[in-house]
């Protein structure tokens, strides 16, 4: 009872912290902080299923959300149709002789049993392909990104409803994990550490490189949404008198409303995930996993398979990552590669993890939202200290001016301290496990 | 004549540019290596660490050059490098101190460590950029080349030219001496055998009397060493940046595993091996090719394999490949 107690003083708390940046700063602010922290709560549900429950080190999050945003534009944006004309069929053809090349080598790797002629063979075929996707897919490539460049120079998207993004972007983000867990699951930890840093590098040089599918730095924006827009809102009778009987001017209510309506979407996606997966830990199958992480080689003994329970709950905690990423793209209504960051989204996702507690659904949510709603509000709180401390000096003394430049970056010396402080003093975080 | 001009191509574009990048892979990889065999755990903070190192010692670099001191035709950065070593080791004794004694102690598992790594990582990447801040550094001073490619083209009156930049060969002769004195250590000193021993088996160790806070001293003190001077020759080669520094890691710790983790010889041969995977995938061929392919076969394109900006796929399917094949290592390292 207590600590149900405690948990529910704790979300309160949170709670709070969001209550008071909506008096004392802007409620708009307070939302932004919310849907955030919405967002950063399902990103690290997902870890915590791999690191909690199943004791999978993947420091790779950051590519499985740059690939539900990838999977936002492939759903929702409309498709260029010159574009398609102009080198569309070529793509998919290359991407389809790409998919053969790699499901011909594996086949023949199969096939092929002396060891030296499997290698120099494949070798072989690999380059000699290599270089035939590539002449299938450059002039395509070329010609699609020539069409009208400043406006698309991409192949666009397939026009469907956004909504139908999120699931897809889960969809995308479980594919790229089947392919990391086949290879890195059963060697060390490290080892899978590794290799999803490395796919996670790799996603983002793809969003940032291929024109023809992302527009790359030049950012897709406009990217439809699944809620309504301010100006249809402020032009909607029916909502500008609403908004008056609570004392609000049009246009704040209708930017208020979108937040709102974005918070309820995303709070219904993260009271489902949140309901599957305490099911899940609840169940045969939730206790079966904490038996391997607790003890792998007892579970084994029991006759479990270890690799592919692995294999299941890694591909599922990125597939929960895969959808928060369309959520986050979705939210911002346009994707830019450009602003996918290690430290933003592999490395924090992961002391909101640590903070709320690892193995602890409700701890990772809580975690999300302090962690997000700290690492927003540093800066300002930074600055007023710093401002502070300083304040003695001259106004235009180098030294001032240098600190009060580089507050930004004090809140990647707080968020390690807190990592630090709470794996040394608080290991199993503020919700423990159960 | 047009195969020399080739190879010239060649050198100056992919073998001189690799040799120069592998050195700085290799130091960096020993970094790694060693943390995780003596320490034993993959320290994310090397990348970071590397920053550190090089931060401290551009600030020196700045410091002496405002007050005149140099060792012109060599870059002022080596006069800074030793102090920038000492306060790195500082900092990194200190974070044993502080954050990582208690974690031994209690005996943690790898993967724990691993994760408070990660925390340090955080730390020692908001204090660089606190610091110095996020922008590009240039820091390289001194005689730029040894040889330009002008001088050369009218030294040998051939077509192609080689220029050799100072920096490259700096870093090619240091890292030589590093790794050979840390070789000189670890096998003929006996402080380095107690470190290799403790490697081997902590607790045989342990029992013959070797003190293992004296062991993770001296790996401290190496380590902060390999990282300063790896990220100062990375930094004197191209620039300095802090974001860049965070990104070697995947480079160092893929040619780490490829030679084996905790096997010294192993990360330099795997820094080679990624240094020249990289720049030969990278490189566009064309050049080359029209010298030593008869005229009707001269290329139109690039001959470019992967564009420049999926370096790290390189770094990552050779890592790939190795874990698929050979979990344990191109040399035999650990496998915890």
């Amino acid at each position: 009872m207590t600590d149900n107690f405690k948990t529910y003083l704790l979300f309160a708390a949170v709670f709070l912290l969001i209550v008071i940046t909506g008096f004392i700063q802007s409620w708009n602010s307070a939302l932004f902080i919310l849907n955030m922290g919405l967002i950063s709560a399902v990103m690290s549900l997902g870890v915590n299923l791999q690191w909690g429950i199943a004791g999978l080190l993947n420091v790779g999050i950051m590519g499985f959300v740059g690939l539900g945003g990838l999977a936002t534009v492939l759903i929702s944006m409309q498709p260029v149709p010159e574009a398609w004309n102009a080198g569309g069929p070529r793509i998919l053809a290359g991407l389809l002789f790409g998919v053969l090349t790699i499901t011909l080598s594996v086949w023949v790797y199969k096939k092929i049993k002396n060891a030296r002629w499997r290698f120099i063979s494949i070798l072989i075929f690999l380059v000699c392909s290599f270089f035939v996707y590539k002449s299938i897919l450059t002039p395509g490539v070329v010609a699609v990104e020539a069409v009208n460049p400043a406006a698309t120079g991409y192949l666009g998207g397939l026009g469907l409803p956004v909504l139908l993004a999120w699931p897809v972007g889960g969809l995308m983000a479980a594919g790229a994990a089947w392919i990391i867990g086949k290879t890195a699951l059963g060697l060390r930890s490290d080892y899978l550490a590794i290799a999803t840093l490395g796919i996670s590098e790799i996603i983002i040089a793809i969003l940032r490189n291929e024109d023809w599918m992302t527009r790359g730095v030049k950012n897709v924006a406009g990217i439809p949404r699944p809620v309504p827009y301010e100006i249809d809102l402020q032009a909607s009778e029916n909502f500008v008198n609403r908004a008056a009987s609570f004392g609000l001017d049009p246009t704040t209510a209708s930017t208020l409303f979108v937040k709102i309506a974005y918070a309820g979407l995303f709070g219904l996606v993260l009271l489902l995930l949140v309901w599957l997966s305490q099911r899940a830990l609840n169940s045969p199958w939730g206790r079966m996993m904490r038996a391997i992480r607790d003890n792998e080689t007892a579970a084994q003994a029991m006759g479990k398979d270890i690799k592919s329970r692995h294999l299941q709950i890694f591909i599922l905690g990125s597939a929960v990552c895969g959808i928060a990423g369309a959520m986050m793209t979705t939210l911002d209504a346009q994707l830019t590669p450009g602003a996918y960051q290690p430290l933003r989204f592999t490395f924090l996702i992961w002391v909101m993890v640590i903070v709320g507690g690892s193995g602890s659904n409700l701890g990772s949510i809580l975690g999300g939202f302090l962690v997000w709603f700290l690492w927003v509000q540093v800066e300002p709180i930074g600055y007023w200290l710093v401002d502070l401390i300083t304040a003695p000096m001259d106004p235009q003394s180098p030294v001032r001016l240098h600190l009060l430049d580089s507050v930004a970056q004090m809140r990647l010396l707080t968020m390690g301290l807190f990592l630090l402080l709470m794996l040394r003093f608080y290991p199993r975080g503020m919700i423990p496990e159960k | 004549m047009e195969f020399l001009h080739a190879v010239i191509v060649l050198s100056n574009f992919v073998i001189i540019p690799a040799i120069t990048y592998g050195s700085q892979l290799a130091l960096g990889a020993l970094g790694v290596t060693l943390v995780y065999g003596i320490l034993r755990f993959s320290n994310f903070a090397h990348g970071d660490t590397m920053a550190f190192g090089t931060m401290v010692a551009i600030l020196f670099t700045w410091w002496f050059q405002s007050i005149g001191v140099s060792i012109a035709p060599l870059p002022t950065a080596l006069l800074a490098l030793p102090i920038a070593i000492v306060l790195t080791a500082l900092l990194l004794l200190g974070t044993d101190r502080v954050v990582l004694r208690f974690y031994r102690k209690q005996k943690s598992a790898p993967v724990i460590l691993l994760i408070v790594s990660l925390g340090i990582m955080f730390v020692y990447n908001g204090l660089v950029r606190f610091i110095i801040g996020v922008g590009d550094q240039r820091f390289s001073d001194g005689s730029r080349f040894i040889i330009s490619a002008r001088d050369f083209k009218k030294l040998t009156g051939l077509d192609e030219g080689l220029a050799i930049k100072t920096t490259q060969v700096i870093t090619v002769i240091t890292a030589v001496m590093v790794v050979a004195l840390l070789f000189w250590f670890l096998n003929r000193t006996r402080t380095g055998k107690s470190m290799r021993a403790f490697s081997d088996n902590e607790d045989l160790a342990l029992l013959s009397g070797i003190n293992p806070e004296r062991v993770v001293l001296y790996t401290w003190l190496i380590v902060a060493a390999l990282a300063t001077i790896a990220g100062t020759l990375y930094g004197l080669d191209k620039s300095f940046k802090p974001f860049v520094y965070f990104q070697l890691l995947l480079p160092i710790f893929a040619a780490a595993i490829v030679g084996g983790l905790g096997n010294p010889l192993g990360a330099i041969a795997g820094g080679f091996l990624i240094a020249f995977s990289e720049v030969f995938i990278t490189y566009a061929w064309k050049k080359v090719l029209t010298y030593t392919l008869p005229e009707q076969f001269a290329p139109s394109g690039l001959m470019q394999l992967l564009a420049t900006e999926y370096k790290f796929a390189v770094s990552f399917a050779i890592l790939l490949v190795v874990l698929l094949f050979k979990p344990t290592g191109l040399f035999k390292g650990k496998s915890l």
